[in-house]
């Protein structure tokens, strides 16, 4: 019984179709990739551009600013206190085996003032914001809202991107801080409630060893990430394709590209920042 | 509004050998179209024939790959940004599905334009918007309503509402009456023409829903899918009154005014056929 599918019979046989085939495949992916990064850049421009020439009205970014600052401010908080308990557990062991658990403090706090607070800030809006504007948008896309924003003579891009990401850039320090903040309460009550480490070199250790540098470094990252989560994620719903599937995709994408852009971000800040601190600071403390 | 309306001969919109490709995809091809002012033009076809690509060409909303399209004499592809803007404020767009914004109140989606492009205050904001809602006829009270609470009619009127509030000197119209009961789709047809009475305005309305095409129109286009079309054929197969309808010769025109299949099925299976080998 011959039950051979037409579509796959039609398809040529052998090693170089399939190599060609193969190199096609990836030609189109390069293409995809070049095509989206131009894409993005213009949109992103677009939004400096408006950024420039005139902002948008207070009754339509104080949504916006509700949404991103307030609402992200429980999840920020509760993630930030047990990121501060972890550490704590995950460290406690092997600083206690070289006998240096009276430095904890400082590793926990500095590890997240100078990482983990901003990181875990920017995933979470990422999270929470990111992938609720990808999916807004993509739905407002889909059902031809941001057609009739356009064909009503509002730009799409000044009245509904704008806002986000002014909300994004603006409210991420806060969420940063705050983050931060949790992390080091959660980071301390655990060590000194339930490793017993000594208060007063707990927190004699993270006053010496943690400088306002580092705060400030998490803080001045955090803009970057926020940047990047409201552009990436507001492209992502606006390049929505049709559909219940479309608007998945979009704030799926939204969420892995912020997320990817973070850690990327993160890198690069980080490593031009420390250098550039390392430098015009030479003696500034080590922790060992 | 009547000082707004140029009064001259020349037609108000003019679509010169338009031509509309997605990608390899190519959707219109070499349409020529005038649309005189105060016509009511219903452009009727098939489902994926280009009706809605060539209504949102005519606004800006989707750019042409080649041909232009103008507007009061003026093509919309060499007008800036600002410019563009201006220019649309003279359209009225009602969406197949209404597009009204989710997170807005009616009162709020129907002022909008208004908070967009008129320096007027809240109570005549408020005045207008009612006004426009009893034309359409809405009560009071939705205006505090968010669009999912409506039902696809009162969204669709609210839509005309919204479209209306600016005084627009071209309505366009997408599939006004897809998706309600007929006594609902009546009602919509009644409110086109009651807008053309009641205001100086030339109309496009797509549609496939023969009903509102011989009722509101004073002229029909009827769009052919370029798939079927023999090359170098005219994709507009139908340009005319809609009392003659009946009398035209074309087989395809005739099928699609009286919803015959005919050898549609088939052709359908034969084209999967040669898909699939």
């Amino acid at each position: 019984m011959s039950t051979a599918n037409p579509i796959v019979a039609a398809r040529p046989q052998g090693f170089f179709a399939a190599l060609s085939d193969s190199l096609a495949d990836w030609g189109g992916v390069v293409i995809d990739s070049v095509t989206t990064t131009g894409d993005l850049t213009l949109f992103s421009l677009k939004v400096f551009s408006w950024l420039i020439a005139r902002l948008p009205r207070r009754e339509t970014l104080m949504p916006n600013f509700y949404q991103v600052g307030v609402l992200s401010l429980p999840v920020i908080a509760l993630t930030g206190t047990f990121i501060g308990m972890v550490l704590a557990v995950q460290s406690y062991f092997t600083f206690r085996d070289l006998g240096l658990e009276t430095r904890l403090g400082a590793v926990i706090n500095m590890t997240l003032v100078r990482e983990l607070g901003p990181v875990l800030a920017a995933t979470m809006l990422a999270g929470r914001v990111g992938c609720a504007m990808a999916a807004e948008l993509g739905t407002m896309r889909v059902t031809e809202q941001i057609d009739a924003l356009e064909s009503m003579g509002a730009d799409p891009i000044h009245y509904l991107v704008v806002p986000r990401f002014l909300a994004c850039i603006f409210l991420i320090p806060t969420l940063t801080i705050m983050a931060d903040f949790m992390g080091v309460v959660g980071g301390y009550v655990y060590s000194v409630s339930f490793l017993n480490i000594d208060m007063h070199h707990y927190w004699y250790n993270s006053q010496r060893f943690v400088h306002s540098f580092d705060l400030f470094s998490g803080i001045f990252k955090s803009v970057f990430f926020g940047a990047a989560i409201a552009l990436v994620s507001c492209y992502r719903g606006f390049n929505c394709t049709p559909g219940a599937e479309g608007v998945g995709r979009a704030a799926t994408a939204a969420f892995v590209w912020s997320f990817v852009l973070i850690l990327v971000i993160d890198l690069m800040l980080g490593k031009m920042m420390y250098t550039a601190y390392y430098q015009w600071f030479p003696n500034a403390s080590k922790l060992f | 509004m009547a000082d707004r309306i140029n009064l001259s001969d020349s037609p108000l919109v003019q679509v010169r050998r338009l031509r509309v490709e997605f990608g390899r995809q190519t959707v219109l091809r070499d349409v020529q179209l005038s649309v005189p002012r105060g016509q009511t033009l219903a452009i009727i076809g098939e489902s994926g024939c280009g009706k809605t690509v060539f209504l949102k060409t005519l606004i800006g909303l989707i750019k042409p790959t080649q041909g232009e399209v103008l507007f009061d004499g003026q093509n919309l592809q060499n007008l800036g940004d600002k410019e563009l803007v201006q220019q649309r404020i003279r359209f009225g767009y009602l969406f197949q599905n209404a597009a009204l914004f989710d997170s807005m109140t009616i009162g709020q989606n129907v002022a909008f334009p208004l908070r967009q492009h008129r320096q007027v205050n809240d109570g005549q904001i408020q005045e207008l918007v009612l006004a426009r809602l009893a034309e359409v006829g809405l009560p009071d009270s939705v205006v505090v309503k968010k669009p999912a609470e409506l039902s696809g009619g009162m969204r669709k009127r609210v839509g005309l509402a919204r479209a209306l509030v600016m005084n627009p000197e071209l309505m366009l119209y997408d599939e006004p009456t897809t998706g309600l009961d007929p006594i609902m789709s009546d009602v919509i047809n009644e409110l086109i023409m009651s807008t053309r009475r009641t205001h100086p305005v030339t109309s496009i309305v797509v549609t496939h829903d023969m009903r509102t095409a011989r009722k509101v129109a004073d002229r029909v286009v009827m769009l052919f899918p370029l798939s079927r079309l023999a090359p170098g054929e005219s994709q507009i197969i139908y340009d005319g009154p809609p009392s003659e309808l009946d009398n035209c010769h074309d087989r395809r025109v005739r099928q699609f005014i009286h919803g015959e299949a005919g050898e549609r099925l088939m052709e359908l299976r034969e084209s999967r056929t040669s898909l699939t080998t």
